[in-house]
């Protein structure tokens, strides 16, 4: 399996357990990542995982209650918000509303002491490479949403920091507009080579854009990787559940070695399969991809299951089985190439290779 | 304009011709309480004065005369300028100006600080800001100037503290006058700031901040120029009402801190009253008044574009 990673020769920020707390509240239980230059690094969580937390300690909106936060090596602690050289792209852009495009852009460059002459000529610049050159006399409320969040982006990209920080910038874009800024913002980062820590909800969003992921749930890393790696190789439970569809099978593993899990299915067929660093011996969970079963003859494949439901998808179509023991499980199939099997049918489920894994919890 | 709702963001056919019909009822309010007293008052002060209050119907201009020109005491001399009425003009619009830099400074930390309050913490505060004001105006001016007067509270404090020998004159001078104006329209500056800032988005100062903006530079850069309409309003009401007040001048104040409000007032009360004078003061300080807010107006659509 190869990565696409960029090659990560110094890290731009070093997160050392950093532990947040607000009074009895603890949002960051000591988190630890590094983030590399020009990497593209993901902060990927439900609401309320500590991924908005922890971008906004980095920024210095927030204090750390413990722990370390390292810029190219140095602990930027004791330096205010308007010290650090990060920029920040908020959620609802945050632009300001009687500047024009222009002085939007400019504000930062003119706070670091350019001219007014050198600020507008790289505020221009950035607008252009954002395609904004013709909005630049406008003013933020003039603009559409689309507009406005690239607007934000050329603000946070005209002082060239460090590293830029995204505050779930596409959340507040339609779908289709969403899919055009995720390649654009990509081509962007890479033209620059500025590191981008990017926080979303979106695992789509994560899996398209990131060079890395860090999982985040309960203010706990759950696994930081590829995104290949985070979707074929998930850790644990949660972040199996989480990027993805998945099904989860109680099983039993009687052996776990070298990586190797050998299961006990539910219905008494064997299977050997990978297994996620931590797991053991004994009870435990098994993801299956619904994408990677496929359907067979009764009495054949690994798994027995009577079809319960579809659901169309497009280009899918989802099947809602159960298994003999009683658990459901989700099949997914794609459109065109054979017959769907009817509502009440009986059928075999064979586990192609790579569709399951043994996780630790 | 035409036919268009007010406010112009309605499309729907219902609405489309009602709304002259509609505004009817603005427009009456408008006419009988706003545009038919000023024009009364217009008109009075062209008219010729009746002695015991009152006027006689004959035109005139001597009222607007008596205001600018001095002609001696028989009105035989050639005209020269006359410095008296001028003067108290002078006076109310500094210290009406005066009150209303005092009640920015206080009242911008004040508006700012009850904004970025908790929610519910926040009522208390705007509660706690309008209780004074249940108690009727002219009893909290009266209570003003026992609190300043010779054997008053602050002066026996300073006294007590050792901090002054002799009391204080503070009442009959303008430091009173201001004083009471300043107390009187705080609120006024208060609420309307509290409204913009309780609107202003603070993720704007957080970009500020990331945009390596001091705390200085976000305020002077960001946050005034966002709730500028919050201050100029505020501005505005307590300025207008300061330059025609009558009861802080009046009751704290003495002769030579007259203002334009006492001299109206003594012009329609009791016997010494010349009722086409006040009118002609009265359109006087209207004019003034306007012109300050058309200059503000343009200011503002300027700096629209």
């Amino acid at each position: 399996m190869t990565s696409t990673a960029a090659v990560a020769t110094a890290n731009a920020v070093e997160i050392d357990n950093v532990v947040k707390r607000y009074g009895f509240v603890t949002a960051l239980h000591g988190v630890s990542m590094q983030i590399g230059d020009g990497e593209f690094f993901t902060l990927l969580g439900p609401s309320g995982c500590g991924k908005t937390t922890l971008l906004r300690c980095i920024a210095g909106f927030e204090d750390v209650s413990e722990g370390a936060i390292r810029l190219h090596g140095q602990d930027i602690a004791p330096l205010p918000p308007h010290k650090r050289e990060v920029n920040t792209v908020f959620q609802q852009y945050a632009l300001f509303p009687h500047m024009t495009v222009l002085q939007n852009v400019s504000f930062g460059l003119l706070r670091l002491g350019w001219s007014v002459s050198d600020a507008e000529a790289r505020a221009k610049q950035v607008l252009e490479l954002v395609q904004l050159g013709q909005f630049a006399e406008r003013r933020p409320g003039q603009l559409s949403g689309g507009q406005q969040q690239r607007v934000a982006l050329a603000r946070a990209l005209a002082p060239r920091p460090k590293v830029l920080l995204l505050d779930e910038p596409l959340s507040a874009l339609d779908l289709k507009l969403r899919q055009a800024v995720r390649s654009e913002l990509k081509a962007i980062q890479r033209e620059t080579g500025i590191a981008f820590v990017f926080v979303t909800h979106d695992q789509e969003e994560a899996l398209t854009m990131s060079d890395r992921i860090a999982v985040m749930s309960a203010g706990h890393v759950q696994q930081i990787g590829t995104p290949r790696e985070i979707y074929e190789a998930p850790s644990n439970r949660f972040v199996a559940d989480f990027i993805g569809e998945t099904n989860l099978l109680d099983v039993t593993a009687n052996r776990v070695s070298d990586g190797i899990a050998e299961i006990l299915l539910p219905g008494g067929a064997r299977l050997s399969c990978p297994a996620a660093l931590g797991a053991r011996a004994g009870q435990g969970h098994l993801s299956l991809r619904p994408e990677r079963l496929g359907i067979a003859a009764p009495g054949q494949g690994q798994l027995q299951a009577t079809v319960e439901d579809h659901v169309y998808l497009g280009t899918d179509t989802q099947l809602h089985t159960r298994l003999g023991s009683g658990e459901a499980l989700v099949v997914r199939l794609q459109n065109g190439a054979a017959a769907i099997p009817e509502r009440g049918a009986r059928l075999g489920l064979e586990i192609e290779a790579g569709a399951a894994r043994l996780l630790s919890d | 304009m035409a036919g268009g709702a007010p406010g112009g963001a309605s499309k729907s056919e219902i609405y489309k011709g009602n709304g002259p019909r509609l505004l009817l009822p603005a427009w009456i309010f408008i006419g009988v309480f706003l545009v038919a007293p000023v024009a009364i008052m217009a008109i009075y002060s062209f008219l010729t004065k009746e002695f015991r209050g009152g006027v006689i119907w004959e035109f005139t201009l001597a009222a607007y005369d008596q205001f600018f020109l001095d002609r001696g005491l028989f009105g035989d001399e050639p005209p020269s300028i006359e410095w008296t009425y001028i003067g108290i003009f002078w006076r109310s619009i500094w210290q009406a100006g005066l009150a209303t830099v005092l009640c920015l400074l206080i009242g911008f930390p004040t508006a700012w600080f009850i904004a970025t309050r908790d929610v519910k913490e926040r009522s208390v505060w705007l509660f706690l800001i309008t209780v004074p004001y249940w108690v009727n105006l002219l009893i909290r001016t009266v209570s003003m100037k026992f609190l300043i007067r010779d054997t008053g509270p602050l002066n026996e404090l300073l006294l007590a503290l050792g901090v002054i020998d002799t009391p204080l004159a503070l009442v009959n001078t303008n430091f009173a006058v201001q004083l009471g104006l300043f107390y009187s329209y705080l609120p006024f500056m208060v609420l309307p700031i509290y409204a913009a800032v309780e609107r202003y988005d603070f993720s704007m100062s957080e970009a500020a901040a990331d945009l390596y903006a001091s705390s200085w530079a976000t305020l002077r850069l960001v946050i005034l120029p966002v709730v500028k309409p919050g201050i100029v309003a505020g501005c505005i009401l307590v300025f207008v009402p300061s330059l025609g007040a009558f009861l802080a001048p009046d009751l704290l104040g003495g002769a030579k801190t007259f203002m334009i409000g006492s001299l109206i007032e003594e012009q329609f009360k009791g016997a010494a009253g010349n009722w086409p004078f006040g009118a002609a003061a009265s359109m006087i300080l209207l004019t003034i008044v306007m012109g300050v807010l058309l200059v503000h107006a343009r200011a503002q659509t300027k700096g629209e574009r």
